[in-house]
């Protein structure tokens, strides 16, 4: 990324670092980074993200600084900081908020990188580094909730470990040594604050990563055409700085809303109550963001099986951008699977819903229905293997058979050909994007 | 395709409309939602509830119930019951100084001469003094039932407020039908339960609600309130409940107040980098 750079040290000073530790070039070829001038909302997602993770590790330095990482004393000390400690409340609620807003942004980035086909050739690298940080974050935000020490901290703690004991013969061994001692208890909670303190930073180091990869190829960008003249892009600064920037602000307000008016609405009441061995939640269930998981995990009877379907769901992930055999990049340009990217999503949705949902809860309450299986045909049971059942065909049936099949719609020349042109004398793909804004 | 696609659903309907008899299951009468001062982004505390609610928490509530989160100086905190500007540290607050002293309990220590127990007044730094000194000196004077600590009971539960004040509400006399209920418990219809094993009528018709270890705690005027406001045991419920609620969420008054002004903030921002972004951009074609 370097020909794009007009930089000259102009001072003696800046010459001396320049030859020695060019930072300051660096930074200028951050800001001057030359970026699809198309990109329309959906890509100011990224820096949003940017901006949750150093948002949760600033507050939970200073939670840190609060907290007692035992048994005895971690839910005590969360009630010091909600109470004694100044603006406690504050750091907290956007800590925990912050959390459930970090997953809401990273799953709008994942749709978005799928729709316009941003891990196609040449962004593997970059989406399989984007995959892992999603992954990464997933953990963190689990070692995250255990730590408050409450009823659902605890019992969800025993669920997800439990995960690893259902592997055959090695299972058993893998989570004593995961949790520290024969069942989830103090060196459990003292390992996962641990390891909640590392993964952030591990993240960050992925991010950079992510930036570095995605500087290579470049941006990615609605019509999903390479970039191939200078008058498709325009410089990172201050184009983009701003549009982000005002992006960010629109989210700070959601997540504003959230924080202070109703900052206990994607928690769980049960995690107020101190962690109790002897005493199971009548539900156990996970943050939202983890429910569609949940939800295929439990759809399978067999815990072994609902682990490695778990486990594939996740891998699925990595593998997308070999499973998709279409050429053409945006589903701007694909009809047929737009369609099929809709019912994904949808798929997303029902399966987070059937998670926070016990498998025998009906769908329709008070309907009677009859059993196929083990389970009623109007149980979330059924409409989670439904759903989960769409989930591995999209991604294991539809993309590699659908980019054979399918007749994609002209693409244009470049991406100055459908914002320059008028939309009546544009290719007929082009006007078909009414989302294109920005 | 379409046709098909109506006699599936018709077929579903026929399938899905066979009835099935009612399983057994945890039942408790729909909560009431009751209107509340401290409702909606804009609601605050009625500083005169409070007082009422920790009136009643002190006369009956606290005879079972710890409050182990709340310290005598949060009741003089900003939003507590008895706030008062005059006196911005609660500890000057005479109120507060006043109710530590006159609480019904001491406070146990370790003498450090001697190292034998001793016992003092409380002052407004010490917890409100529990009823027992632990779980099982409360669960050995409550018939084996352990009365869950107040601090965070309405955070801690579905509804809050709500569900606290259905709870107080709730006592009815056991139903006719129910025969061989468990010595020292108490019908409720607001108590999630499943009364089905108990029940000997139409087994549609299983009483909602369940057995609640908690004796029927208010009686219309057990406590009488100095501003003169009625005291129905429906009063005193609702009193107790935000005092409860303000128990688990001291910081809410503040943290709508900056709320609000952290939107109006925001609002100005968003809108100047709109219009930078507009500015910025206005000579790009895109």
């Amino acid at each position: 990324m370097s020909e794009h750079s007009h930089y000259e040290p102009q001072t003696a000073i800046e010459r001396w670092l320049d030859a020695r530790l060019p930072i300051v070039r660096f930074s200028k070829e951050l800001l001057d980074f030359p970026t699809p001038k198309n990109l329309n909302y959906w890509w100011t997602f990224g820096g949003i993200l940017a901006f949750c993770l150093g948002v949760q590790i600033v507050t939970g330095i200073v939670l840190a600084m609060h907290y007692d990482p035992s048994a005895a004393g971690a839910f005590d000390s969360v009630q010091h900081i909600m109470r004694d400690v100044n603006y406690g409340w504050l750091i907290r609620y956007i800590h925990s908020n912050g959390a459930s807003m970090f997953f809401v942004a990273v799953y709008i980035h994942i749709f978005r990188g799928i729709y316009y086909g941003s891990y196609k050739a040449p962004r593997e690298l970059l989406w399989l580094i984007g995959a892992a940080i999603y992954l990464t974050m997933m953990a963190t935000a689990f070692f995250g909730y255990v730590l408050p020490w409450g009823q659902m901290s605890f019992w969800g703690a025993k669920v997800i470990t439990s995960i690893f004991g259902a592997i055959p013969v090695i299972g058993p061994a893998i989570m004593t040594w995961l949790v520290g001692s024969f069942t989830v208890d103090a060196p459990t909670l003292n390992r996962f604050f641990s390891l909640h303190y590392l993964l952030p930073f591990v993240i960050a180091g992925l991010v950079a990563l992510h930036i570095w990869a995605l500087h290579v190829p470049g941006n990615n960008n609605p019509t999903g055409v390479n970039v191939k003249s200078k008058s498709d892009t325009v410089a990172f600064h201050p184009y983009y700085t701003v549009k982000d920037g005002f992006a960010v602000s629109l989210f700070v307000i959601m997540f504003a809303i959230f924080v202070f008016f109703m900052p206990e609405a994607l928690g769980h009441v049960d995690n107020n109550i101190p962690a109790n061995p002897l005493a199971t939640p009548a539900h156990i269930v996970p943050e939202w963001y983890l429910l569609p998981y949940y939800a295929i995990l439990r759809a399978i009877p067999d815990k072994l099986s609902g682990v490695i379907a778990l486990a594939v769901a996740i891998g699925c992930l990595f593998a997308l951008p070999w499973l998709d055999r279409s050429r053409v990049r945006s589903m701007r340009y694909r009809p047929q699977a737009r369609i099929y990217f809709a019912f994904f999503v949808v798929a997303c949705l029902i399966l987070g819903y059937c998670g926070a949902h016990e498998p025998d809860d009906q769908i329709i309450p008070g309907l009677a229905a009859f059993n196929i299986g083990d389970s009623s045909i109007n149980s979330m049971a059924w409409l989670s293997r439904i759903a989960g059942l769409y989930y591995f065909a999209w991604f294991l049936l539809i993309n590699p058979f659908l980019g054979l099949r399918e007749t994609p719609l002209p693409v244009p020349d470049s991406i100055s050909t459908p914002v320059l042109s008028h939309p009546a004398a544009a290719p007929a793909g082009a006007a078909a994007a009414p989302e294109k804004k920005g | 395709m379409r046709k098909l696609l109506a006699q599936a659903v018709v077929a579903l309907g026929l399938v899905l409309g066979l009835a099935a008899p009612a399983a057994a299951a945890t039942t408790s009468a729909p909560l009431q939602h009751q209107q509340w001062s401290f409702s909606g982004p804009f609601g605050m505390y009625d500083q005169g509830q409070l007082q009422r609610g920790f009136k009643v928490y002190t006369e009956v509530c606290s005879q079972c119930h710890a409050i182990q989160y709340i310290h005598f100086h949060n009741l003089g905190d900003p939003g507590g019951p008895f706030w008062s500007p005059k006196y911005p540290n609660t500890n000057d607050n005479p109120y507060v100084k006043a109710i530590a002293a006159n609480w019904p309990r001491q406070v146990t220590e370790i003498n450090a001469d001697t190292g034998d127990p001793s016992h003092r007044k409380p002052t407004s730094a010490d917890v409100l003094v529990a009823p027992f000194p632990n779980d099982a000196a409360s669960r050995a004077s409550n018939g084996g039932a352990l009365p869950p600590d107040m601090s965070l009971l309405a955070a801690a539960r579905e509804g809050g407020p709500d569900y606290i004040y259905a709870i107080a509400t709730g006592f009815r006399p056991t139903p006719a039908g129910i025969k061989n209920a468990p010595p020292g418990k108490y019908y409720n219809i607001a108590f999630p339960g499943d009364l089905s094993s108990y029940w000997t009528g139409d087994p549609n018709a299983v009483p909602t609600g369940g057995f609640i270890s908690m004796p029927p705690p208010l009686t219309d005027c057990k406590v009488t309130f100095d501003d003169g406001k009625p005291c129905k045991v429906a009063d005193e419920a609702r009193d107790v409940a935000a005092f409860l609620q303000w128990a688990s969420d001291p910081k809410m008054d503040q943290r709508k107040q900056i709320g609000t002004a952290v939107m109006i903030y925001l609002g100005i921002f968003s809108l100047l980098l709109y219009f930078s972004y507009r500015s910025i951009w206005r000579d790009v074609e895109h």
